[in-house]
């Protein structure tokens, strides 16, 4: 029997301060914290949560782990302390590594190195087509029957645009209960592009990225859905325009969910003067009045919840020209901080609320029964700590990822994860063996 | 000025102390047999050349040599980039050379930002000669002498930018330079070649070359690169030719005083009627020729100053 004390939490920052109780790994009593001096049976650990708000354990739908093929930039072993770091206890690892996740075999690697690991569930995604190559499917099925289980299938970093091969894999996806995961970029309207296409991309002579890219293919894809009868769902949503697409087609019932990243809740195209590609992401930063929209959309609903898109660069892919550097940025331990400025410190989101769109959402998305659970009895001990008074600065050699691509160096945070618990085992954090 | 990356920010004081600096050289060297000044002896003056290019390179490196610095040239077809090396240690190996002065040209927009940020507040300088789409300062600097020298002054003359602004670190740098010398720019191209936004910009936007000509004290005509040509932006090189091209028909709609500008390489028949680029109003021979002087200045002022502090 293994056993664990979390001491003085206030689960969702609710009420008064409860001890929990976990015992082999699910959630055995929520009592009333009755004082420090309380006594605690020798050989129990206990994690000493006095002052933390304790939330369901997050589950990203959108990371990249690099392994296999740029294990320079991160490992499977790297991205899953970031995730435990951040308060993650599920992480959904992108098809485009090299070789590609489009097959069985890789998706088992995967999810093996990932349980053998054992700090976060690592639930690899599978490519929708070969190869992203965007031409043939891959053996979806396959996949959905193999030891990793996989529902979750996207091209990520492609967009799925032939709009035939996307109607297939909706249709195909529906005998396996699986969701499609769109990167909405229509690749005609993008050809060349380095930044949103606005003002500040124009001034600075980068090659735009319109938003009309992703609102059209988010229209053709919900509307390809709702024939279909299939799960969509639409990876990093950027742009105002997509919000209300995504609010028609959920009107007229398309089972469609979206995701926003921490840094298109906080990040504009304002950043882009210094031509410092650690600001290079795709999609891109868009404007101040984008930003807002993300916010209010992730408020009501419209976009489910939030998904880091960690995509972790080697710095010679980074400290380079704008034009020649690999888009994406670091996501898995500033989430959190990032979605409480953002949300929680605008009153657009209570504890519960973030609960709701760092946990419970994605978990439903991706069909995980075991996270995103309410904290009570007979549930499982999926944790994320959190001190919602720290205050932290970020720097990039001080995360746990192998690479230092954040566009969060130097900026200090609010909020911090101090401690992950991932069925009863502390993955993050420290408790310590009473005496 | 520790580097000159834009003409974006830079203040008209600044921008005029450069020009004054160039007519003085320029007047300084007129019928010398031997056009060498001893201000930058000793100094190393790199260019550094990642796009094909004559004229600008060539202009740099004359430039350097009136001045006595010692000039070398580092192409990037003859170089370790085609090694595969990254700009920033191709850059700082020319520094550690001992360069005084990089001179780059690169197709990434913010690539001279990029250098003069690895190589930091200290020693060497940047100048950027044309960062992609972005900004080309010494170009404009040397069409704002060019227009100075026709002109008298640009302080209210209205000058007209026509044809690819979209792609144009020419058009850029020229947009915020006069207007930082008061002139009023007028843009004339298709909607397709127009960057968004540009009404916001210091500017007027038209569609219709016929209609702004009569008006224009001076009229700058943009290189339209091949690629755009079949790049769906306008239907065909004799549709574009017929709006947008400065014909003699055309250029016979300006006013007499008004100047032609071109910053070549010239498509002639395309863009401009050989009989137009021959005649009297063009001022692209002194475009080339003021190009000297003025990044003459350019270095004086980067370098120069140093020393006399020294």
């Amino acid at each position: 029997m293994t056993a664990l004390l979390i001491k003085g939490v206030r689960p969702y920052g609710e009420g008064e301060p409860t001890n929990i109780r976990v015992t082999d790994g699910v959630i055995s009593a929520i009592e009333p914290a009755t004082g420090a001096d309380e006594p605690v049976p020798a050989d129990l650990p206990v994690f000493d949560a006095a002052g933390l708000v304790a939330l369901p354990g997050f589950v990203d739908l959108h990371t990249h782990l690099r392994e296999p093929g740029r294990e320079d930039t991160e490992t499977i072993e790297t991205g899953s302390r970031a995730a435990a770091l951040g308060g993650y206890t599920a992480v959904f690892a992108m098809a485009n590594t090299d070789p590609v996740t489009d097959n069985a075999v890789i998706a088992e690697h995967v999810w093996r190195r990932g349980a053998e690991i054992g700090l976060v569930d690592v639930h690899p995604v599978g490519a929708v087509t070969v190869g992203l190559a965007g031409a043939k499917l891959a053996e979806l099925g396959t996949m959905a029957a193999s030891a990793a289980d996989v529902r979750v299938f996207s091209d990520d970093g492609h967009c799925v645009h032939d709009p035939l091969i996307m109607r297939r894999a909706l249709e195909y996806s529906v005998a396996l209960d699986a969701v499609i995961a769109q990167h909405a970029e229509e690749p005609r309207l993008t050809v060349g592009a380095q930044a949103h296409e606005g003002e500040r991309a124009a001034r600075l002579g980068l090659a735009g990225w319109p938003a009309s890219a992703e609102e059209t293919i988010v229209a053709r894809d919900c509307l390809l859905a709702g024939h279909a009868g299939a799960r969509l769902h639409i990876c990093h949503v950027s742009c105002a325009g997509t919000v209300e697409v995504l609010r028609w087609a959920k009107q007229r019932g398309v089972r469609v969910s979206a995701e926003v990243t921490p840094h298109h809740l906080l990040l504009t195209d304002e950043r882009l003067g210094s031509y410092d590609p650690v600001n290079k992401v795709n999609p891109p930063l868009r404007t101040a009045a984008d930003v807002q929209a993300m916010r209010a959309a992730l408020a009501d609903g419209v976009i489910d919840c939030v998904a880091t898109d960690h995509a972790p660069h080697a710095v010679q892919d980074k400290d380079c020209e704008w034009a020649s550097a690999k888009p994406g940025m670091l996501g898995l331990q500033t989430a959190l901080s990032i979605v409480v400025e953002t949300m929680r410190g605008t009153g657009a989101l209570d504890w519960r609320g973030i609960a709701r769109v760092l946990s419970e959402r994605p978990a439903e998305i991706a069909g995980l029964a075991g996270q995103g659970r309410p904290i009570e009895v007979g549930e499982p001990a999926n944790l994320a700590l959190v001190d919602p008074d720290a205050r932290w600065t970020v720097r990039g050699e001080e995360l746990a990822s192998l690479a230092g691509n954040t566009p969060y160096e130097g900026m200090e945070l609010m909020a911090r994860v101090v401690g992950t618990v991932l069925r009863g085992q502390v993955t993050a954090g420290r408790e310590r063996i009473a005496v | 000025m520790k580097h000159l990356l834009t003409t974006e920010g830079l203040s008209a004081a600044e921008a005029t102390a450069v020009l004054d600096t160039a007519d003085t050289l320029k007047q300084t060297l007129l019928g010398r047999e031997v056009r060498k000044l001893p201000t930058l002896r000793g100094r190393t003056v790199l260019t550094m050349f990642y796009e094909n290019s004559t004229r600008t390179r060539v202009s740099f490196e004359i430039a350097g040599k009136w001045m006595s610095a010692d000039v070398v040239n580092v192409s990037a077809s003859g170089s370790s980039v085609g090694k595969g090396e990254s700009l920033r240690d191709t850059v700082l190996t020319l520094r550690a050379a001992g360069a005084d002065c990089v001179i780059a040209r690169h197709p990434a927009s913010g690539a001279a930002h990029r250098l003069a940020e690895w190589l930091g507040s200290a020693g060497t300088s940047v100048v950027n000669a044309g960062d992609g789409t972005h900004e080309h300062p010494t170009q404009a600097l040397l069409d704002a002498a060019t227009l100075r020298e026709r002109l008298g002054s640009l302080d209210g003359r209205r000058i007209g930018i026509v044809g690819d602004v979209l792609h144009s670190r020419v058009a850029r740098s020229n947009v915020h330079l006069l207007a930082t010398l008061g002139a009023e720019v007028v843009l004339i191209a298709p909607p397709t070649l127009l960057p968004y936004g540009a009404t916001n910009w210091p500017v007027r936007v038209s569609y219709t070359l016929d209609a702004e000509l009569p008006t224009l004290d001076a009229v700058m005509m943009l290189r339209v690169q091949a690629e755009r040509m079949h790049g769906g932006f306008f239907p065909s090189a004799r549709e574009y030719s017929i709006n947008y091209g400065l014909s003699e028909a055309r250029a016979a709609l300006l006013p007499e005083h008004a100047v032609v500008l071109h910053p070549g390489p010239m498509l002639r028949g395309m863009e401009i009627a050989s009989a137009v680029a021959d005649s009297a109003q063009a001022a692209i021979t002194e475009q080339v020729r003021n190009g000297v002087h003025v990044r003459m200045a350019v270095l004086y002022h980067l370098l120069a100053g140093e020393e006399g502090a020294a």
